[in-house]
């Protein structure tokens, strides 16, 4: 299959996924879990396929993405709640200290330049560090930003450890949906590039590149910025998707959802991302649901169904994934058309084979 | 008379207690093929490891074309328990990342063989020329530079053609055999547009047959591409075949330099390598 009709192809089948989600809109009343699960998961494939640029794609092993959602999330709220709300939002400090609202779109941009701001910074020292020793420095970070963002002496800023809320959300799957898919396909375009090709060469061998003529702390430190952009733009969709801000729900247990979700995946394949990301939200939030509720066949009450019981099962089937896929759902592998393609033809010419050896 | 290309100066590497290279001086001209030879352990790789960055030198200076890339002098602690010679001589510190020096014009390959074992033959070479491309984040990423990009491909793609490696382009470089492999460490390394190549062991674990095909390919190189090039190499043969000049290098000293034939019969190259007898 040409490259042509591979991309043709490609840009019918996100076509008709759009199309899609906008029927399954109108269908469904609006508070179906279906849609609740469809938006969460495009946000998490957006913070997971970020994760994968720097640990699946750069090679670094970063812990830091709840972090930079925290710093992502509270940059939109703080940048987009109404000035009439305020004073409601920020009632004890005052109002706050920032008295204008910017766009929705101005808020999402500016939550990830802050993000990436950040990450510059703590870049400078932490890149230095490698494999275990950064995650546990990333990871530290993470934890450390949560508890500043709720110090009680920045309150008029980040409004101390009460809830940031009242600014602008989405109500529709589309939002949410297009944003991620723009900001993936910029990831996207990152990583095909000459510079997403040293990335590739630095998690391949570091001194290797090195060697090539590599800038390693450049390199690396724009792996980072760009990761935490996209992280930080994705805390300020998940703020939208929660409605409310608070820098105690960016835990660390965060970052381990992102990091299942990118192992899941398969660590170096955007598409093994995202899916994985659905399967994951959707597992978790509404297909294992009914493990959680006590249920009765006649007068028989069904063994083991009791609330938590989800976990236990969810927990189950991850082992058995990873048992199974030792490279994840995806391995490095992209899913497109053309490789569909390929294997089907593939299959077809083993089937005949077998045909033939068979007369 | 050809020009000096690399001069490296009272070169010392002390690890700890250990003095990997003591006071090494040696001189690459331009258009020459010049050999480092000596038993295991005399010091040949770190001595390549201080020319290329890799490690700083604990005392000495390295200059590559007139410029210097390369200057140390013990510091700290090794200030005490430098063993070397020369230690008030050079007071300045330069010191170059990797990269840079293989920016200014100094490529090389590695004794074990370090590929990008999970990407193609093309794109191996293709990240070669990352380095050298016109372009930043911003039109790398939104393909502003697509002129830049083809130029870079058909670069890369040229240089495989002429290294006969072009029907490989899309295999994975990883899964390809141990000869190749060095083959396209060589290309690779090329593909940086040096003006002086290292090669570090360039014929480890070759049979006869693909020593004397390396031995061809390396002059090979030097006339196509004008090239220089400095290497580390134990097979006799080949390094009596091809180079112009000889350095022989045992516990890190300097032995003796010269044309093959010269190193060749010379009774301390020969004890440096198989011992003295006893009773001699």
């Amino acid at each position: 299959m040409s490259k042509k009709t591979n991309a043709i192809i490609s840009a019918v089948l996100l076509v008709a996924l759009c199309g899609f989600v906008v029927v399954l809109e109108q269908i469904l009343p609006s508070t179906h879990i279906a849609l609740t699960v469809l938006k969460k998961s495009c946000i998490y494939a957006l913070v997971a396929v970020s994760m994968n640029l720097l640990n699946g794609f750069t090679g670094l092993f970063s812990l830091g993405q709840a972090g930079f959602m925290l710093i992502g999330a509270y940059t939109y709220g703080v940048l987009t709640i109404p000035v009439a709300d305020r004073a409601s939002v920020y009632q004890y400090y005052d109002g706050g200290l920032i008295q204008f609202a910017a766009p929705v779109f101005v808020g999402l941009i500016a939550a990830g330049i802050v993000a990436a701001i950040f990450a510059w910074l703590i870049g400078l020292p932490a890149l230095r560090l490698k494999s275990d020793y950064l995650a546990i420095a990333t990871l530290g970070f993470a934890e450390i930003i949560r508890a500043i963002f709720q110090w009680d002496k920045l309150g008029m800023i980040t409004n101390g450890s009460n809830l940031l809320r009242k600014f602008p959300t989405f109500k529709s799957v589309l939002f949410p949906l297009i944003v991620c898919g723009v900001c993936i396909a910029v990831i996207v375009l990152v990583i095909n590039s000459s510079y997403g090709r040293a990335f590739r060469a630095i998690r391949d061998d570091e001194i290797a590149a090195e060697a090539m003529g590599i800038n390693l702390a450049k390199h690396k430190r724009m792996s980072f910025c760009i990761s935490s952009f996209f992280a930080g733009v994705g805390g300020g969709l998940l703020a939208m998707y929660q409605t409310s801000i608070q820098a105690s729900t960016f835990k660390s247990a965060m970052t381990y959802e992102i990091l299942l979700i990118v192992v899941i995946g398969g660590l170096g394949s955007v598409t093994g991302s995202c899916l994985a990301s659905f399967l994951y939200i959707a597992c978790s939030e509404w297909w294992l649901r009914f493990l959680d509720t006590e249920t009765y066949i006649g007068s028989f009450k069904v063994p083991l169904l009791r609330s938590g019981f989800r976990k236990v099962v969810f927990a189950v089937i991850v082992m058995v994934v990873v048992l199974f896929y030792r490279k994840g759902i995806m391995g490095d592998k992209e899913f497109s058309p053309a490789r569909v393609y390929d294997w089907w033809q593939k299959k077809k010419a083993k089937k005949n084979a077998g045909k033939e050896a068979a007369q | 008379m050809s020009t000096n290309i690399l001069r490296a100066e009272d070169i010392t590497m002390q690890f700890g207690g250990v003095v990997a290279v003591d006071n090494l001086s040696l001189e690459v001209n331009e258009h020459e093929i010049v050999a480092l030879i000596g038993p295991n352990g005399a010091g040949k790789t770190t001595a390549f490891n201080c020319i290329t960055g890799v490690y700083e030198p604990t005392n000495g200076r390295v200059e590559f074309c007139g410029k210097e890339i390369v200057e140390s002098y013990p510091r700290g602690k090794m200030k005490k328990t430098y063993k070397g010679e020369n230690a008030g001589k050079y007071s300045k510190r330069v010191v170059l990342t990797p990269d840079k020096i293989t920016h200014a014009g100094i490529a090389r390959t590695f004794q074990n063989i370090r590929l990008f074992s999970s990407m193609t033959v093309f794109e191996n070479v293709l990240i070669a020329k990352h380095m050298r491309a016109k372009q930043n984040l911003f039109t790398a990423t939104f393909r502003l530079n697509h002129a830049e990009e083809q130029r870079m491909r058909k670069e890369a793609l040229e240089l495989l053609e002429m290294q006969n490696l072009a029907h490989l382009k899309d295999e994975i470089a990883g899964s390809l055999p141990y000869g190749i492999q060095r083959r396209l460490e060589i290309a690779r390394a090329l593909a940086t547009e040096p003006k002086l190549l290292l090669l570090d062991e360039p014929a480890a674990g070759m049979n006869p047959q693909e020593t004397q095909e390396l031995a061809e390919f390396i002059s090979q190189i030097r006339d196509q591409y004008d090239m220089t090039i400095f290497m580390i190499e134990h097979h006799m043969d080949l390094v009596m075949q091809i180079s112009d000049r000889v350095y022989v290098l045992d516990f890190g000293k300097l032995i003796m330099e010269g044309t093959p034939e010269v190193v060749q019969n010379d009774p301390r190259v020969i004890e440096a390598y198989l011992g003295v007898s006893e009773d001699a």
